[in-house]
């Protein structure tokens, strides 16, 4: 016995628990709790909110002048204004960021530039949305990108739905590259060897098995990519031109309104917030919980998407 | 009745029913229960006869000759030389780490993926040095089967289909391709279980209906060496036993060589058996020879589990 060295005695009435590990453990709950609880505050607060005041018709009517909330129309083009400028942003950042996340992941030589590359993107991830959008309207107002927005009198106006979707884009670039990089790295190093041991090049094992096997990433960096995008306001407000309605620069249909001047469900909910220029609280509560349902779908994708990703697994 | 030579494990198949085998593969209508070697003495594995089987005219395919390869510190392969044998399966057996995967990687040029290895020697296919060759050739005609099944992500059709069409092009189209992946599929034993649902996702099937997908999928490249790096490691005993009855039925059309970490494995299915330690051949010997009657001591240790 002595050999295996003495057994050891707890004793009797030890606690199974130490205060400081209850301490740890209730705090832990508390703030969980607390979170949900503020969490449901604030949804329960928008939904009842803008229940009250949305109604069908401003699904449908732009925003008119009128002297109370009852004739001021709806928020038809702010919901237009939403879905193109985060459609122009993912047009963007997709395709870059997918590329991005292939070159670290499958190239990364070198080495060097490989690591620029990441902390510039992490950069982006980083930096206000604001200082980002002070430096778009700079760059759009340029004279090689005038063709780009409205031109008064030889002068750019640099505000557009290409000019916001362009610097959108750089807030959803960063979440499109994390994700799509964690998907390809989730990929054993087997299944690319494999392709490789057919015969198949590393470009045709890219195209045809490594993306394919990253869709559910892709869907899911783009998906958050975009709550992103839809939630911004400062990049909409400097670029977008914040008109209430859209404002079409040219005659061609789509490319008329990329051109164009229009405000998003983010910038109208700031302009009638109390505190904004407008003051029509009740059009800020009912454009918020559109915004608020339009978010909740994308994670729901988001969700689905993940479901999708866990599906696949090799051994 | 010779209880010391139980039938090898290869034969044993008490639940065949409930797995389809390959075509044209026969069952023994039924083994008498007492011949059921007990585990004590499937022990003794290496006493115990083989099956018979069809005596195939072999062809020397590849060489290996005086290959040694090193990582960036550290000598992996040392001087061996070996033939590769269409008409047999060549067993590459020894302790982790002695250098047979880096040796069999090397032969369709894997190892190149790993920038710091480097590889002194010759290694020939039919006579043609294959440093020579296109690596996307060279890899087509010397194929690899893994340890874990590796199915891409998509149709059981489509794995298969990516084989045969070239690089990433689409085409040819589905229809056409079909007679060649079904053919490929039942080379590998596989066309009953899944005829019915080609567009199954071909990570839903079994392990090792993944393995045989695999297997399907390196056969569609009509490869002349097929390169398996323990394939059944992975695998519950029914499906060993499914792909270890396959590659005996496909070293008759090209040549095989196995990396397995399981003795019984290479007894059951190795025609010449390569005993490698710490990166050295230490023997090269007919299957039942090495076993039965190793000429090295470290051969003899490591068969009679000594170590390793």
């Amino acid at each position: 016995m002595s050999a295996t060295g003495a057994p050891i005695h707890l004793p009797a009435d030890a606690p199974a628990w130490r205060l400081r590990d209850r301490l740890g453990l209730a705090f832990a709950w508390l703030t969980g709790l607390l979170f949900c609880a503020v969490c449901a505050a604030i949804v329960v607060f928008l939904v009842v909110q803008g229940v009250r005041y949305l109604r069908p018709d401003m699904l449908w009517t732009n925003p008119k002048v009128g002297f109370n909330q009852n004739e001021t129309g709806g928020f038809l083009a702010e919901i237009i204004g939403t879905v193109l400028v985060t459609g122009t942003a993912l047009v963007i950042a997709v395709p870059v960021g997918v590329g991005v996340a292939v070159w670290l992941t499958e190239y990364g030589r070198p080495r060097g530039l490989a690591r620029v590359v990441e902390s510039t993107v992490e950069m982006f991830a980083g930096a206000p949305s604001i200082v980002l959008a002070l430096f778009g309207v700079i760059v759009f107002q340029a004279p090689f990108l005038a063709f780009l927005s409205a031109t008064t009198q030889g002068h750019a106006y640099g505000k557009s739905f290409f000019a916001a979707g362009a610097i959108l884009s750089l807030l959803a670039l960063p979440i499109v590259v994390a994700n799509v990089r964690e998907g390809l790295r989730a990929i054993p190093d087997h299944v690319r060897e494999a392709s490789y041991a057919l015969g198949k090049t590393k470009i045709t094992t890219i195209r045809r098995v490594l993306l394919p096997a990253a869709r559910p990433s892709v869907i899911t960096g783009t998906m958050i990519g975009a709550g992103h995008v839809i939630g911004d306001t400062a990049i909409i407000v400097l670029l977008l031109g914040d008109t209430y309605t859209l404002q079409a620069v040219g005659h061609i249909p789509l490319l008329g309104a990329l051109r164009g001047t229009d405000s998003t469900l983010t910038s109208f909910i700031y302009a009638n917030a109390p505190t904004g220029d407008l003051n029509q609280p009740q059009k800020a509560y009912a454009a918020a919980v559109v915004l608020l349902a339009m978010v909740f779908l994308l994670n729901i994708v988001v969700d689905i998407s993940g479901r999708k990703a866990r599906e696949l697994k090799w051994t | 009745m010779d209880m010391t030579q139980p039938k090898p494990i290869r034969r044993l198949d008490a639940d065949t029913k409930l797995v389809p085998l390959p075509r044209g593969f026969h069952i023994p209508d039924s083994l008498p229960q007492d011949e059921l070697p007990t585990t004590q003495e499937s022990a003794s594995f290496i006493t115990a006869a083989r099956d018979e089987r069809p005596l195939v005219p072999t062809i020397d395919r590849m060489r290996i000759e005086q290959v040694s390869i090193d990582y960036a510190n550290k000598r992996a392969v040392r001087e061996v030389s070996l033939p590769v044998r269409q008409g047999e399966v060549l067993g590459l057996i020894g302790p982790s780490g002695c250098g047979k995967t880096t040796l069999l990687r090397s032969l369709n040029r894997l190892t190149e993926l790993t920038k710091a290895a480097h590889l002194s020697g010759r290694i020939t296919l039919d006579g043609t040095d294959i440093s020579e060759l296109e690596p996307t050739a060279l890899r087509r005609r010397v194929t690899m089967l893994f340890q874990q099944p590796n199915p891409f992500p998509m149709s059981v059709f489509d794995n298969v289909a990516y084989v045969l069409r070239e690089q990433a092009k689409r085409k040819p189209r589905r229809g056409a391709l079909r007679p060649q992946v079904e053919e490929a599929l039942a080379h590998a034993g596989l066309l009953d279980e899944v005829k019915d649902d080609l567009d199954h996702p071909a990570l839903r099937l079994s392990g090792g209906q993944q393995q045989r997908l695999c297997i399907a999928r390196a056969l569609a490249a009509r490869p002349e060496v097929l390169l398996l790096d323990e394939p059944c490691s992975a695998l519950d005993p029914q499906s060993t036993k499914l792909i270890e009855d396959l590659i005996v039925r496909l070293r008759e059309e090209l040549a095989i060589v196995i990396v397995t970490h399981n003795l019984q494995q290479a007894h059951r299915i190795a025609d010449h058996v390569a005993f490698m330690y710490l990166g050295e051949l230490v023997e090269y010997a007919p299957a039942q020879r090495l076993f039965a009657n190793p000429k090295q001591d470290r051969t003899r240790e490591y068969v009679s589990g000594a170590f390793g």
